[in-house]
């Protein structure tokens, strides 16, 4: 049945189309209505998708590498580096005391040694790509449960590694005749016939390759694309950098999904963070949804149904042991019990990586084949509860103890969104960030000539290359926190354009646009925008003034009257763009406006000037008895 | 010789008959930087490094301006808040204009006897210098007696050509002595030439 491709993909996309939705409208998050979706077409329900399921999921798991390499965007290297004591204190105690507990419970239970050391570390694993999307969908992605997190599943990328590596130690089959098999399967590792020495420096050399290939070779390259200014070439090369990285993670074996983060957080320095974030995103999210529908299509109801009860228990004992677990670890590190609570809830499932170690004991004859399907279905079904324990946590529980969760401490260690965005920085805009820069005000900076950007990044600012009427650039830029925008675009089309996105989508950012002249002016009272900026205003004022004093006038005078005219210049175009008038009328109405202006302006000029100011001398101030002395 | 920094707001000069009567030949008197604040900072963004650099250059600080609303121009106010900064013209280590000379010299539309008790403005004269006398007392200057040019509304040329040449003497006079005028000595500086050569 589920012979095409083709056929394959529309049962995945209309399982999508009809399911997330579908939460989306019932209030549930959609990594719910993905995996639902996934159970509904899978082999024991409709059927749709037979036992291709496993290859599906392999595939989707690389929405989690591209998920990590934009994650790692967002995080500039020093803040990466500040959080080391994060990821080593909170994921190392997670991962040992986990492992610890769940190995003497599954020992009790009487497993041999292997299999409860395999099985607890398993366990001990989070599951990267539900956690990681859960929180960015409920914007918690900068509390302090949501760096914790972010921490621990960072460390659990690290340590997968080495649990892959002992697992073989534990093996009684004979070595090579496993790691044939599993190279079919898994990855292929170029370095495993090597010695353990040449295997680290390997690891080290590909790591350090990827630092120094993000910042020598890729952003160099990048900028060669954007001068083509062909778009798709930047998706292109966007895909490429994912790809490259992955494939040499791999050959030395890394997580891709690890080596993919390190990529991103090279590259959150660079000027095409935002561009990269916004070719990117539509493919992470496609793959990840694909991801949660084959985690809900694997679910083997068929082992569920053989013993319920089993799998009832020890689902419910893996989610207590782990929320326990991370409780602790949340008490350890300060983190108050509303953010605890998140965190416990949040990492208490069985993540994906337990697949691949399971698997590979498996190959290695370290489980037995029941042992396996158990331990996948409960994995995939803790999976699938997690959506549902976000939300008894966020109805129920949160609300019955302290502080709310929506209350949002500034992060420590990821760098926040800029509250000033500035589009535009040619010589109008970069006078503006200068200005701004001078005062403590970082601005992020959007422009769209790569050129520019080169050049001024060299200077010391901080710009991002990119579209700025794309919408999902902007919202990479942060429009949905940002406070100001500045539209400094030198395009007047490019202007308004961008001005009524704005306008449309985030009604609550202020607008400060600058105008090329008078007319344009017009246009963008005529939008609703209260704050325009002629750019030859006030220059040629100031050149008038100049020849003003040259002409003999006094500074101070022509330094008042220069304002004034601005000030009633303003007026009169606010008064001329609020009528609708045919051309004719409107030069009428300029005509008069200026003769408006000439006459304020002469009165100005003359006010507080007095002939002779008697008023100061003599009696005269008071109103009798004076009209004799003022003869004098 | 002494130098002379001769410090002049006014914001409407070029309407003021008397002072434009005054200043005829002094901005070119040997000796002498005559500085027109309003001109150089139209828009009151003082440059007090530049003043402080002047003021160290110069021996005697005359504040010339109109007398408005009993006190000076605003932006006279805003250089004496300026520039005579802490620990620069007073407090401590703020020596720097210590034992130069100081005076203001005045022009005033109302005559001197509306400045007493029972006149106009029920105060002296010198009671409403009082600020400007403590400002440069405090940063360690001698503040000398007033120049002032009274009644303006009232004289005609030949008055304002007569008190020219009387302003341009006493500063002539003030560049080259060594005595210090004392104000119980002399109400008004005007006098002091006459005083001098009598």
């Amino acid at each position: 049945m589920s012979g095409s491709i083709l056929f394959v993909a529309i049962v995945f996309l209309a399982g999508a189309l009809v399911c997330v939705p579908l939460a989306k409208r019932l209030g549930l998050s959609a990594v719910l209505g993905y995996i639902f979706g996934g159970v509904i077409i899978g082999p024991y329900v409709l059927g749709f998708v037979g036992e291709g399921g496993d290859d599906i999921l392999h595939f989707a798991e690389f929405g989690v590498v591209m998920m990590l390499f934009l994650i790692g965007l967002e995080i500039e290297p020093k803040n990466f580096w500040k959080m080391r004591k994060t990821i080593l204190g909170m994921g190392g105690i997670q991962v040992v005391l986990t492992t610890g507990l769940a190995f003497l419970i599954l020992r009790a239970m009487g497993y041999d040694w292997q299999v409860a050391i395999t099985i607890a570390m398993a366990i001990a694993l989070s599951s990267t790509a539900i956690v990681l999307q859960t929180i960015k969908e409920k914007g918690l992605m900068h509390t302090t449960s949501g760096t914790s997190s972010f921490s621990i599943l960072l460390f659990q990328d690290i340590i997968v590694i080495l649990m892959l590596a002992v697992l073989p130690l534990m093996s009684n089959t004979d070595g090579a005749v496993v790691s044939q098999e599993h190279e079919a399967e898994l990855q292929v590792n170029l370095l495993e016939n090597l010695p353990l020495g040449f295997q680290a420096l390997a690891i080290v050399a590909s790591v350090v390759t990827v630092v120094v290939a993000g910042r020598f070779l890729i952003v160099p390259m990048l900028r060669k694309v954007a001068k083509a200014q062909v778009r798709e070439l930047l998706t292109a090369s966007a895909l490429f950098i994912v790809f490259g990285i992955s494939l040499l993670m791999e050959l030395v074996g890394l997580s891709p999904a690890l080596g993919a983060f390190l990529g991103g957080v090279v590259l959150a320095t660079s000027e095409f963070k935002h561009e990269l974030e916004s070719t990117l995103e539509p493919f992470k999210g496609l793959l990840l949804g694909l991801f949660f529908m084959a985690v809900g299509a694997s679910i083997n109801f068929i082992v569920i149904g053989e013993n319920p009860l089993l799998i009832t228990s020890l689902v419910v004992g893996v989610i207590l042991l782990k929320a326990l677990v991370l409780l602790i670890v949340g008490r350890i590190f300060n983190l108050k019990i509303d953010q605890g609570l998140l965190l416990a809830v949040g990492l208490a499932q069985i993540g994906e990586f337990a697949f691949v170690l399971l698997s590979f004991a498996f190959e290695l004859n370290i489980l037995d084949r029941s042992q396996l399907d158990m331990m996948l279905v409960v994995t995939a079904v803790s999976m699938s509860l997690t959506p549902i324990f976000w939300i008894i946590n966020e109805r129920f529980i949160t609300p019955r103890v302290g502080t709310k969760q929506s209350e949002k401490r500034p992060m420590d260690h990821i760098a926040k969104t800029q509250k000033v965005i500035l589009a535009g920085f040619g010589y109008f805009g970069s006078t503006v960030g200068r200005f701004l820069r001078s005062h403590g005000i970082e601005a992020t900076v959007l422009d769209y000539d790569s050129n520019q950007v080169d050049l001024l990044r060299k200077m010391g600012f901080e710009v991002y290359y990119g579209d700025v009427t794309r919408i999902d650039l902007l919202e990479a830029a942060g429009i949905a926190e940002a406070d100001i925008l500045i539209v400094a675009v030198a395009s007047e089309e490019t202007a308004k354009k961008l001005v009524s996105i704005v306008q449309n989508n985030y009604p609550n950012v202020e607008l400060l646009v600058r105008a090329r002249n008078h007319n344009d002016a017009h246009d963008l009272y005529n939008m609703g925008v209260k704050n325009i900026y002629r750019q030859s205003l006030e220059t040629s004022v100031k050149l008038a003034s100049d020849v003003l004093h040259k002409m003999g006038f006094r500074r101070y005078t022509v330094h008042r009257q220069a304002q004034n005219f601005i000030k009633y210049d303003e007026a009169s175009l606010r008064r001329l763009a609020q009528g609708n008038d045919n051309e004719k009328e409107y030069v009428f109405k300029i005509r008069e406006e200026i003769a408006q202006q000439e006459k304020l302006l002469e009165a100005d000029l003359k006010r507080g000037i007095v002939e002779n100011d008697h008023q100061w001398d003599g009696q005269r101030i008071h109103a009798e008895g004076q009209k004799s002395a003022a003869k004098e | 010789m002494k130098k002379i920094l001769l410090l002049f707001t006014h914001p409407k000069y070029e309407f003021s008959r008397a002072n434009k009567a005054l200043l005829q030949n002094i901005p070119e008197m040997d000796g002498l930087t005559f500085h027109d604040l309003y001109e150089r900072y139209p828009d009151f963004n003082i440059d007090i490094d530049a003043e402080k650099e002047l003021l160290k250059q110069h021996d005697i600080i005359v504040w010339h301006h109109p007398f408005y609303w009993y006190s000076c121009p605003p932006l006279m106010k805003q250089w004496i808040d300026l520039v005579l900064e802490f620990g620069w013209a007073y407090g401590p280590g703020g020596n720097a204009l210590e034992g130069k000379w100081c005076f203001n010299a005045i022009t005033t539309g109302s005559s001197l006897q509306n400045y007493c008790q029972d006149g106009m403005h029920q105060c002296s004269f010198h009671e409403f210098l009082k600020p400007f006398e403590q400002t440069a007392k405090l940063c360690g200057m001698h503040y000398l007696p007033p120049f002032a040019v009274m009644g303006t509304v009232q004289m005609d040329a030949k008055d304002l050509a007569q008190y020219e040449v009387q302003y341009r003497k006493l500063l002539h006079f003030l560049q080259h002595t060594d005595s210090l005028i004392q104000p119980e000595q002399l109400a008004f500086l005007n006098e002091a030439v006459a005083l001098i050569q009598s």
